[in-house]
């Protein structure tokens, strides 16, 4: 067993309405940030599991995304999976 | 027709479905989320709330409880199913109906008295609303904005399964009448079989004059009757 640690990205999708965002928005610019055109808020979900090998941990990563982080009728996800050593664990 | 109003942590509406349902002489039960068993002939009731905190989304972790597989399986069996304002989320996060239930566009949360159109007139929930009037029912939500993509709104429509609009007093289905900016201005939706109702609005909390509104009960009393004579 080895211990893996998953960063995983929960996201609107792109023509999902983000009122949130649109609010941010508001606030940025409202503060002088000129520049900014669009702001879209999502969701960073942090796991930390033990598994037989990395590829064993990416398919649990995938089906925990899949099945329940995020819902596929409104985001979509990304993750970044890394083996810890005993000291980061 | 007796009816289980299903409580999971965080679930407060409970009490007041209950109360609406005793109200119309209906044997009520709650049924704490843990418990598997419901009988056929019941009327399930997914409560308003917070389940689990709305933690993650609103309705994400409440559709794991143990109970819901029962749910899941009494609606298969043909049993009649509702599900209110947190009730509804945790059916379409279940996936028992389509689309989810989104932050309002406002970003407010919305306690206030709206209106109600039927669309279908043929559910057990609605065909006692033959009439067609505008129902007065409250809501209060933050996240009861309808959303499913454009191929799964038609596929609703297509299949009369929009229960119910948000709409002004006399009827009219216009977009000032539409609280949190629901797709097409929907308020409810059936399953493609008609015997799950999901709705944000709360019927159990316009149940008698002293609320100064029972328009609520007409939808209880749609169902009742529907059970009574299939």
């Amino acid at each position: 067993m080895a211990s893996f640690h998953a960063r995983i990205n929960v996201m609107l999708k792109p023509l999902v309405n983000d009122p949130q965002g649109l609010a941010v928005r508001d606030g940025l610019l409202q503060l002088g940030f000129s520049g900014v055109s669009a702001v879209r808020v999502g969701k960073r979900i942090e796991v930390t599991l033990d598994a037989a090998d990395r590829a064993r941990a990416e398919t649990a990563v995938r089906e925990m995304c899949e099945k329940l982080l995020a819902n596929p009728v409104i985001e979509s996800f990304e993750y970044e999976l890394r083996e810890q050593t005993p000291a980061q664990a | 027709m007796r009816a289980a109003v299903v409580v999971f942590p965080g679930t407060w509406s409970d009490a007041d479905c209950s109360w609406s349902l005793e109200r119309l002489g209906v044997e009520t039960r709650r049924v704490w989320h843990r418990e598997t068993t419901i009988a056929p002939d019941e009327l399930v009731v997914l409560p308003g709330g917070f389940s689990y905190g709305d933690y993650l989304r609103c309705g994400a972790i409440a559709r794991f409880s143990p109970v819901m597989r029962a749910v899941q399986a009494h609606a298969d069996a043909g049993g009649f199913v509702i599900g209110i304002c947190n009730g509804f989320q945790i059916l379409c996060e279940a996936g028992m109906l389509p689309g989810v239930l989104m932050r309002n566009d406002s970003l407010q949360f919305r306690c206030e008295e709206v209106y109600l159109v039927p669309d279908n007139r043929s559910s057990p929930f609605t065909r006692g609303l033959a009439s067609g009037r505008a129902l007065q029912i409250p809501i209060s939500h933050g996240e009861g904005r309808y959303f499913a993509d454009r191929q799964t709104l038609d596929r609703l429509e297509d299949g009369n399964r929009v229960a119910f609009r948000y709409c002004d007093a006399a009827g009219r289905v216009i977009p000032e009448a539409n609280p949190n900016g629901s797709e097409r201005g929907i308020a409810g939706i059936l399953n493609e079989r008609g015997n799950v109702l999901g709705m944000m609005p709360h019927p159990e909390r316009a149940c008698e004059p002293l609320l100064g509104n029972e328009d609520g009960n007409a939808i209880w009393r749609s169902v009742l009757d529907a059970a009574a004579a299939p």
